[in-house]
């Protein structure tokens, strides 16, 4: 059994306007994702900005309540438990956010940030909370003598640090990642790459990477999902998907990321246009405005998420 | 010299004056831009790129800022211009994408007066001429219906359109100089992948030289033919890109290389571990003695914590600053 089963998750975001807060309609940000995720394996996310990656990390863990779905761990479902039962589960559900700057607090030193879920979910005495924060630092590479410093003394890739090791004070067993490199440089990156890999090798975590970034999905997941407008459009191993491509959105995205090899003469497949607006999302496909190999039907029917076999999964008429 | 240089910078040396010192962030920076071809700048963030642009078109206010050296540009010296003969220079033979569209046009013009505006000022056209060239300019960035979106405010546009439109403006007075900061790092991939063509297109078709300013090897990789990488204010190696990539020579740069995820490189190698600069950048205000790489390199010497390493020419169009190749 997976240890983590997402079905049919939904999320709907209202529109309102004016001083009467008039319904205009719903933002449709997340339409029907399920995936699974399994005990000591990377499953990457990827996707444009505005498909609704965010949003479904943040219904995973109900940091927003989504519309409909079912989040099974371990076989119970996370939507349908009460807060207590929730408090209880989010021990061993973490999550690690983008901007290493927003998600600590100014106000707490290191040492207080890194304790807090010990002292939310433990009864831990101060004494082991020092040592539990001290090891905790060096696993993630951070001097322990450093516990008391506030999180403004730190550059980004040492708060993404600090962010990393509060996710691991309870030795949880998924971790959301929600584009934790996005926002570093290159040799930070790096690093902080390094670090998720070794940790995941020592204490078999299971992460479920968010990105936008193509390659740093490839480099760290076994599979990769593919996102377009609050769906998922192909889901595959990282080999599968990233050598042989099916979904003509997957093809284009793959063909657009630059390679850093001068010698290399790419053949982009250019789209047109932006991503429509998840407000008025097109008919049918999704994807078919853009689409360079749109045919009559992806205008007028939803394409099934099927199987090619061997856990490839693509939502396209023409495969 | 093997072509004509259109810029040359000489010595170039930035300082800003805080109340916790003086920062020299670009440190007596020496490049050419040559006719019609794209110079890439890489380097990380506060490694002095962003800065080496703003001092060439002097938007640094002074002071805080303290410019020092030589820029070149057809033979005169742009330091010594005056603030008149700066603002003809400025966003005409000059011009400037900046990296966020959203913060770097004006919320309250619309696109089309914003565009005209620099036409009208720098060739003294009218109101409607430069209006007129202002759509032919969006037609050509490839905006649709360039009439009606010339109407618009840039908050009616998406991410990509903003930073086309922000690209016609720079285009706008026919530059013979394009400077391009991080052109592509706020957008997505598809449409990074559309401006990166659209520049390449736009540059030949204008007979314009671009300073490619990104921290993305993969767009210098694209459509760089030298590259000029940055660390803490200096320039440690230069390069033709196809060199840069077969065989760097300063270890930053073969770090910057070994670190980057490319895609294919796992499947390849087997590796699940990137290859890692130790360390951070220091801070500007507490720079290492000697070669500031030194505590970060792993083939660091004793002397490279001593003295500055010299700027070395190890082949023709190569040069490296560093120790090991002195």
């Amino acid at each position: 059994m997976a240890l983590l089963d997402v079905r049919n998750l939904r999320k709907q975001f209202p529109v309102r306007k004016g001083i009467l807060s008039r319904n205009l309609g719903f933002v449709r940000a997340v339409d029907g994702v399920g995936f699974t995720l399994n005990e000591g394996e990377t499953l990457g996310l990827v996707g444009e900005s505005g498909c609704g990656k965010t949003t479904v990390a943040r219904c995973l863990l109900r940091l927003i309540e989504p519309t409909g779905g079912e989040v099974l761990f371990e076989g119970e479902d996370l939507l349908k438990m009460d807060r207590e039962a929730l408090r209880k589960v989010r021990a061993q559900f973490q999550i690690i956010f983008q901007d290493p700057y927003s998600s600590l607090n100014p106000r707490m030193t290191v040492a207080e940030i890194i304790a807090e879920p010990l002292r939310n979910h433990t009864r831990t005495s101060r004494g082991e909370i020092r040592d539990r924060v001290s090891l905790l630092m060096e696993k993630v590479g951070l001097h322990p003598e450093q516990a008391r410093r506030y999180p403004h003394e730190f550059s980004g890739g040492q708060r993404q640090r600090i962010g990393i090791a509060r996710a691991l004070a309870l030795n949880p067993r998924v971790i959301i990642c929600d584009e934790p490199v996005s926002a570093l440089d290159v040799s930070i990156q790096a690093q902080v790459i390094n670090l998720l890999v070794q940790l995941q090798e020592e204490m078999g975590l299971s992460y479920l990477f968010i990105a936008h970034d193509l390659s740093v999905v490839e480099h760290i997941s076994n599979r990769v999902a593919v996102m377009y407008l609050g769906r998922i459009v192909e889901l595959a191993t990282d080999q599968e998907l990233y050598q042989n491509p099916q979904h003509p959105y997957t093809q284009a995205l793959l063909s657009a990321v630059p390679v850093p090899d001068p010698g290399v003469c790419q053949r982009r497949i250019l789209l047109q246009g932006d991503v429509p607006s998840p407000l008025n999302p097109p008919s049918g496909c999704a994807f078919h405005t853009r689409c360079p190999e749109c045919e009559r039907a992806c205008a007028n029917e939803e394409p099934i998420f099927r199987d090619l076999g061997n856990g490839h999964r693509v939502a396209c008429h023409l495969r | 010299m093997r072509q004509d240089s259109l810029l040359s910078i000489r010595d170039l040396r930035t300082q800003f004056h805080t109340y916790e010192g003086i920062v020299t962030a670009v440190d007596r920076v020496s490049l050419d831009v040559y006719r019609g071809e794209t110079l890439g700048v890489v380097g990380e963030s506060g490694c002095g790129k962003t800065v080496t642009a703003l001092s060439i078109l002097r938007l640094l206010p002074s002071p805080p800022a303290e410019i020092q050296g030589e820029i070149l540009f057809e033979g005169t010296n742009i330091l010594d211009l005056d603030p008149d003969e700066m603002r003809r220079i400025r966003g005409n033979a000059i011009s400037m994408i900046f990296q966020e569209p959203m913060t770097s046009l004006n919320p309250v013009l619309t696109i089309g007066e914003q565009i005209s505006e620099a036409i009208r000022i720098h060739q003294g056209v009218t109101r409607q001429e430069a209006w007129r060239r202002a759509v032919e300019m969006l037609q050509m960035v490839q905006i649709p219906s360039p009439n009606a979106r010339a109407h618009e405010y840039p908050h009616q546009l998406s991410g990509g359109m903003r930073q086309r439109a922000m690209i016609a403006m720079a285009l706008s007075c026919h530059p013979q100089l394009l400077l391009a900061d991080e052109p592509t790092t706020a957008l997505d991939v598809t449409i990074q992948a559309q401006i990166v063509d659209l520049m390449q297109r736009l540059k030949d078709e204008f007979e314009a030289s671009i300073v490619l300013i990104t921290h993305n090897l993969g767009v210098i990789a694209g459509m760089a033919k030298r590259v000029v990488v940055m660390y803490t204010g200096k320039v440690v190696e230069q390069a033709q890109v196809k060199d840069l990539f077969r065989e760097p020579l300063h270890p930053y740069t073969q770090g910057l290389l070994g670190s980057i995820p490319w895609m294919g490189r796992k499947l390849a190698t087997g590796r699940r571990l990137l290859q890692e600069i130790p360390g951070i950048v220091p801070s500007p205000l507490e720079m290492p003695d000697g070669c500031r790489f030194h505590p970060r390199c792993s083939r660091a010497m004793e002397i490279c914590g001593k003295e500055e390493p010299p700027l070395v020419q190890p082949d023709d169009g190569r040069k490296v600053l560093c120790w090991l190749w002195a």
